[in-house]
């Protein structure tokens, strides 16, 4: 039996816990958040979606299998080591880049942070994938 | 730099691979053996790299070494991931046909490649709680291996292995709280450096005897193993011969990598204890392994028997004890794959692993009679095969030590295991195979190359460390040398620039 207000609810805050989920794992960079808690805010919003409509409509909505989202968290996490390699660097190091932004804002982009950004998309998949399939049992 | 980290990299890339082509069933296996020859290759070149150019490390992160995690390779992590990477291979292709489809395409490469790579990142961390992570990562995978399928016997038996491993994750952990509130680092180097400057502590005891506990219940030593022989017969025999063949080892690893590195302060308590409970390893796990006639019970229990060996030679504390637990873990890991593998092949032909049931194999299959004689024979130590050198090495060591009881124990625990491997011979090569238990389950006559050519090579390498016992005995001695002279292995890592008067 699906509710029609949950099912409404569900659509309206998908994109509102995406965004939320990204802002969580940006803020993670200097304060307390970060990859892993908004991967799980992320896939919070898709489970809320299938259980008010179906696994397979989440799934549609996703667009892509959540298996794929753990293939781009994992490249990602690994790509993240390599610029420090190309610098000369020990494996690991952080190597960043600032970024001018107009209005005098600056952006500092880094592998720390391409690695964060692995974890949650790594988080987001394994959450899914596991939460599905137990759903659809 | 980055040598020192690709043992982990490379099973995760091959990860990223796997999940990539999930949908492609019949490329799993393909990528998965890749994957496996990589790391192989990979873990000789390292051997050879260390000979040469002496411990490899990496501070991952440009942090200098005690505060970022070390990954450290030293002759002992290298002979690990040489065997690691034999048996990835053998397995890799033992398990093309021995896996069912519907395994295979439910994440039975990705999770194995998950264990390799928390195997290999547990022989090559320099940290603790890095090693934790690692063997977090590696029974994670096992998890998943052991209850792949859901069969109800699996689960049953995968409720008590998950159970008490994660007891010991949980000791493993306050250890190294406590080891951390005492002295303020994870790196084990610096470990060594302050906990010999440290007195005699009794948080320092306390987070040994720990320690102890964690890695006995992870290498299934007596008290502790009873989690062993009740999950490891019940999952497809490639999966039970590839977490037979390592996990336990990995606890004796940890085990001789902390007492030889840092928990040396109270060695009149520990090198007895370590005799003692080799002692009733061995003599508990042969004994009840006697009493089996599930030939994957019969071997789960020679398991338990042979860590024992490992144990005593850790307990006897000499260069040529230590090197006889390195050479004998080398021979154990290759012999006891081998065997279970075997046994996978005996129940592909007979459609059972209940030697009741089972006979008359000699007549039909002399060939599978000698892959099986090659590593039973092995284990059961009769010259010249590689476990014959072992039990030499470490029986002869022990003597010279003066450990007359313990040498006597191994050299028995020696006669029953050739009991149990002539009762496995006896019951299903030699006897007739009885007529009025002839098995339901589909029957296999002809064997599958993929399944044999394993089974083959292993049998080769068992002969071969017999036949050339000299060159990886001596990689052994070196191994055992630089970790009974820990101070190598702490100016690798935090340079010259320690005290000298400290060593």
């Amino acid at each position: 039996m699906k509710s029609h207000i949950l099912q409404i609810a569900a659509a309206r805050l998908l994109p509102v816990t995406i965004l939320l989920s990204l802002l969580v794992f940006y803020r993670g960079h200097n304060e307390p958040g970060g990859g892993f808690i908004g991967g799980l805010m992320a896939s919070a919003g898709f489970i809320f979606y299938a259980m008010a409509f179906d696994t397979a409509e989440a799934e549609k909505k996703l667009r892509v299998s959540p298996l794929y989202l753990i293939v781009t968290g994992l490249s990602l996490a690994f790509l993240s080591t390599l610029p420090a390699l190309f610098m000369g660097n020990p494996f690991f190091t952080g190597e960043w880049i600032s970024i001018y932004l107009p209005f005098e804002a600056k952006l500092k982009l880094g592998t720390p942070m391409l690695f964060d950004l692995g974890v949650y998309f790594t988080v987001w998949g394994i959450m899914l994938t596991v939460i599905f399939n137990v759903m659809e049992e | 730099m980055i040598l020192p980290a690709l043992p982990a990299l490379i099973p995760l890339i091959t990860i990223i691979f796997l999940l990539m082509n999930f949908r492609r069933r019949e490329w799993q296996p393909w990528i998965g053996l890749t994957g496996a020859l990589l790391q192989l290759v990979l873990a000789v070149y390292l051997a050879v790299h260390i000979k040469s150019h002496g411990i490899l490390v990496l501070h991952t992160g440009n942090w200098e070494a005690p505060f970022g995690i070390t990954l450290v390779i030293d002759s002992f992590s290298s002979f690990m991931l040489i065997l690691t990477g034999i048996i990835a291979v053998s397995i890799s292709i033992y398990s093309i046909e021995a896996i069912d489809r519907q395994r295979q395409s439910f994440f039975f490469y990705p999770m194995v490649h998950g264990l390799l790579m928390g195997v290999n990142g547990a022989f090559v961390t320099g940290d603790i709680f890095n090693l934790y992570v690692w063997f977090e990562v590696m029974l994670m995978s096992s998890f998943v291996l052991i209850t792949l399928g859901g069969e109800k016997k699996q689960l049953n038996g995968a409720i008590k292995y998950v159970t008490l491993n994660l007891v010991s994750s949980m000791l493993f952990l306050a250890g190294i709280g406590l080891l951390y509130g005492k002295t303020g680092t994870l790196n084990m180097a610096d470990l060594a450096l302050k906990m010999s400057l440290a007195e005699n502590n009794i948080l320092l005891n306390t987070s040994a005897v720990l320690f102890f506990v964690a890695f006995s219940i992870k290498s299934a030593i007596f008290p502790f193993f009873f989690w062993l022989p009740a999950s490891y017969h019940t999952p497809p025999v490639a999966i039970t011969a590839l977490v037979a063949g390592l996990l336990t080892k990995v606890g004796v690893y940890a085990m001789i990598r902390f007492y030889t590195l840092f928990f040396v302060q109270d060695q009149l308590f520990w090198h007895p204890l370590f005799l003692w409970i080799g002692g009733f390893t061995m003599v508990v796990g042969v004994l009840t392994a006697a009493s089996q006639y599930d030939m994957r019970k019969i071997l789960s229990f020679h398991i338990i028997s042979q860590i024992g060996y490992m144990i005593m030679g850790l307990g006897i504390f000499t260069v040529a004890g230590i090197a006889g637990a390195i050479f004998y873990m080398g021979h154990n890991i290759i012999a006891k794959t081998n065997t279970f593998l075997v046994a996978g092949l005996i129940n592909r032909v007979k459609g059972s692993y209940d030697l009741k049931s089972i006979g008359g194999l000699y007549k039909t299959h002399p060939f599978l009679a000698i892959l099986f004689i090659i590593p039973a024979f092995g284990l059961a130590g009769i010259p010249p095969l590689s476990g014959f050198f072992g039990k030499l090495v470490l029986i002869s060591a022990g003597f010279s030590a003066g450990e007359y009881v313990i040498s006597f124990v191994a050299l028995a625990v020696g006669l029953f295991t050739l009991f149990s491997m002539v009762k496995i011979w006896n019951e299903a090569f030699w006897k007739a195979q009885p007529d009025d238990k002839l098995t339901e389950a589909p029957k296999d006559e002809k064997l599958p190359f993929s399944m044999v050519l394993p089974v083959v090579l292993l049998g080769l390498l068992t002969l071969t460390m017999g036949f050339a016992v000299k060159p990886i005995l001596s990689f052994a001695m070196d191994a055992a040398t630089q970790l009974l002279n820990p101070h190598i292995y702490i100016e690798a890592v935090l340079g010259n620039s320690i005290n000298p008067e400290i060593q």
